[in-house]
């Protein structure tokens, strides 16, 4: 081969160039999945319920071998006992489910652009309702809406507004805005935005609102017992006022153990409900 | 592949003015695109460039003026409607973390209804044109790979519904240099190959170069300082601004804009290792060169020995160096020279395929440069275009 020198070859633009030691695109880094932790779940999964077992074992060992007054059987016999957890269950999921209800959206609002100048207002509101004393606001709203189940689920609901959507809030303002400008620019409307990138993308933070939510609602709930509306908290004042230890003890122990066995199916709805994108970050 | 070719954007004293603000982000912008045309934005921040940008998808509300895509004026339509067909790629990729690279790809086209056959395809075909192994990667999240891997997943989404006209705002603003070299090489490969509309924002003056076929060149308010070709803004920038933005690096940059094809190569003698080193000098002398090349059998270089060191053995020896001087003809001219430099010669070897061609020297690069200083004249500069009159 002589050397025929080349006409200028512009087909190929300015930049047509590979190397030619290198013709192929060098692989890049793969990065390997997150570490996880015993058996692929959070170690507290396993330990919260270990926990909730032994309580409640202990109980019924204590339960069973204790002598009673005759008050104290009456009121800690096993059907009257599970009236006690069934009502306190109820004041707390009823009152959850409406804390849910009322504070996602909210928060969902106050995110909102066109609804930035009422978010403090909101935020300030539900900051004070959680700021107030619950024990007076239980009882004021006795004196406004007569006692019962509805007026406690009513200062229930007001007293944990809060961490849901102070939470709904932090989660929705965590995305990326690159992510949500992404999403628009794809052609992504707002509503669809929201539904399908913002709101999945705050999940980890919104359930861990749910979750503290819930917990502060099972022991505020003992509160109920002061307008007739049940639950736990009876055990716990009938056992002050009439000095009975173990009305007391069990009503307090059934408390801490639904607290923590509430806490824990939350934790667990937080782990499987999480994108499993984001596992691992945030859970 | 697909052979739609883009559309003509064109943007109609487009002014955007921000509530509370004396000076509008852009002031009376107008500009043409022609279709299958990639145009790169640049300028220094606060020019109104992706403000600019982000008006053709209509992400920002023009205040007033038109744009008009295709010849249709965009600034009625319903915006959502107008996204979905605009692809539109942002730094980092923006991908949606809890999506896997399939579902991210198949976003617009979940948007329009498309079948998951239809889909699945598109994304098997979207990943091998940007270079990643479909059945690798169509089922990993965005968090399990590299910058570089999601801002490819990002323009493949992007093209996903095949739109005429792609928009990117910085998109490689975020990865390691050598990552942005691999990627810009891959767009403007798959630009030839779809001839989309692309525009493109950058802060980068030397990566506008690259990839624009044409450079829009913004100061503060969106006030057009030049708007022409690479070669245009570099040896003929319209003024102070243009010049000094460009830098004074500018007719070093001119290298990078012409291939070592360009230059008519100088002649080599060619040798096979066992030729009679007798024969290879007179030929050599008859050519009137001091130095031979050796090739191998498919005429790859070997070595590039002198005379002088052929006539010290008998017969041309086999020796490989290891060091040799190469550049392809498709080669820019600044690649030739930082080759030059690592091997400490004073020229290279010019290949085709790998095939020696020819050699290119020191000189012939330099007498390059002097003719593109004599090209840089002001009757050139009024070629370019420049802003209307405000």
């Amino acid at each position: 081969m002589t050397a025929a020198a080349g006409k200028p070859d512009l087909s190929k633009g300015p930049q047509g160039f590979t190397s030619p030691k290198t013709p192929k695109a060098p692989r890049e880094a793969r990065i390997g999945p997150t570490p996880r932790f015993a058996g692929g779940v959070p170690i507290d999964l396993i330990l919260e319920p270990l926990l909730v077992v032994v309580g409640v074992v202990g109980y019924l060992i204590w339960h069973a071998t204790q002598d009673f007054s005759e008050t104290e059987a009456v009121q800690l016999q096993w059907s009257k006992l599970g009236e006690s957890v069934g009502e306190h269950i109820q004041l707390t999921v009823v009152s959850a489910v409406l804390v849910v209800l009322i504070a996602i959206p909210l928060g969902i609002l106050v995110t909102r652009k066109r609804f930035a100048r009422v978010g403090p207002i909101i935020v300030g509101l539900a900051n004070i309702g959680q700021a107030a004393p619950v024990l007076g606001m239980v009882v004021l709203f006795a004196m406004w809406f007569g006692t019962g189940f509805r007026t406690a689920v009513a200062a229930l609901v007001v007293y944990a507004v809060l961490p849901i959507l102070q939470n709904t809030v932090t989660g929705l303002r965590q995305v990326d805005d690159r992510v949500i400008e992404a999403a628009r620019g794809q052609g992504f409307s707002a509503f669809q935005t929201l539904l399908r990138v913002e709101l999945p993308l705050s999940v980890p933070v919104i359930l861990h609102g749910v979750r503290t939510a819930l917990v502060i609602l099972v022991g505020t709930a003992t509160l109920g017992t002061f307008i007739g509306a049940g639950g736990l908290g009876v055990l716990i004042t009938t056992g002050v006022t009439l000095y009975l230890p173990p009305l007391l003890f069990s009503g307090a122990l059934l408390v801490a153990l639904l607290a923590l066995a509430i806490d824990w199916l939350a934790r667990l709805a937080e782990y499987l409900l999480a994108p499993r994108g984001l596992r691992g970050v945030t859970a | 592949m697909s052979q739609t070719t883009g559309v003509s954007i064109e943007l109609e004293k487009v002014i955007k003015r921000y509530r509370g603000q004396e000076k509008p982000a852009v002031k009376e912008l107008s500009i043409a695109i022609e279709a299958g045309e990639t145009v790169a934005i640049v300028g220094p921040s606060g020019c109104g460039k992706t403000t600019t940008l982000k008006m053709i998808n209509r992400l920002i509300e023009p205040s007033s003026g038109r744009v008009l895509i295709g010849g249709t004026d965009v600034t009625k339509a319903d915006a959502d409607d107008l996204r979905q067909g605009i692809g539109y790629v942002v730094q980092a990729g923006g991908l949606f973390p809890h999506w896997t690279v399939e579902k991210n790809i198949g976003a617009v086209p979940g948007l329009l209804g498309w079948d998951k056959a239809r889909t699945r395809a598109r994304v098997t075909e979207l990943l091998d044109l940007v270079g990643l192994d479909p059945e690798v990667f169509r089922g990993r999240f965005p968090k399990e790979m590299s910058g570089g891997q999601q801002q490819r997943v990002g323009v493949a989404r992007a093209l996903a519904a095949d739109p005429p006209v792609l928009l990117m705002d910085e998109p490689f603003g975020a990865v390691d240099p050598i990552t942005r070299v691999r990627l810009q090489d891959q767009l403007l490969a798959i630009q030839e190959e779809l001839h989309k509309t692309i525009v493109i924002v950058t802060h980068d003056v030397d990566e506008a170069i690259k990839l624009g076929d044409r450079v829009l060149i913004l100061s503060e308010g969106g006030q057009i300082e030049q708007f022409g070709t690479p070669e245009e803004i570099l040896t003929a920038p319209a003024n102070a601004f243009v010049e000094e933005f460009v830098g004074a690096g500018a007719t070093l940059k001119h290298l990078s804009l012409s291939s070592v094809g360009e230059i008519p190569s100088a002649p080599v003698v060619i040798a096979r290792p066992g030729d009679p080193s007798e024969e290879v000098a007179a030929r050599a002398k008859e050519a009137k060169l001091s130095w031979v090349v050796v090739v191998d059998e498919e005429d790859r270089p070997r070595a590039w020995p002198s005379v002088s060191e052929v006539l010290s053995k008998p017969v041309v020896s086999t020796y490989v160096d290891q060091r040799l001087p190469v550049a392809e003809r498709t080669a820019t001219l600044a690649d030739a020279l930082d080759v030059m430099l690592a091997a400490s010669q004073g020229g290279v070897l010019v290949t085709q395929r790998g095939k020696v061609i020819g050699a290119l020297t020191i000189e012939q690069v330099a007498q390059r440069i002097r003719e593109r200083q004599a090209l840089a004249n002001p009757e050139q500069a009024a070629d370019t275009y420049r802003a209307a009159p405000s």
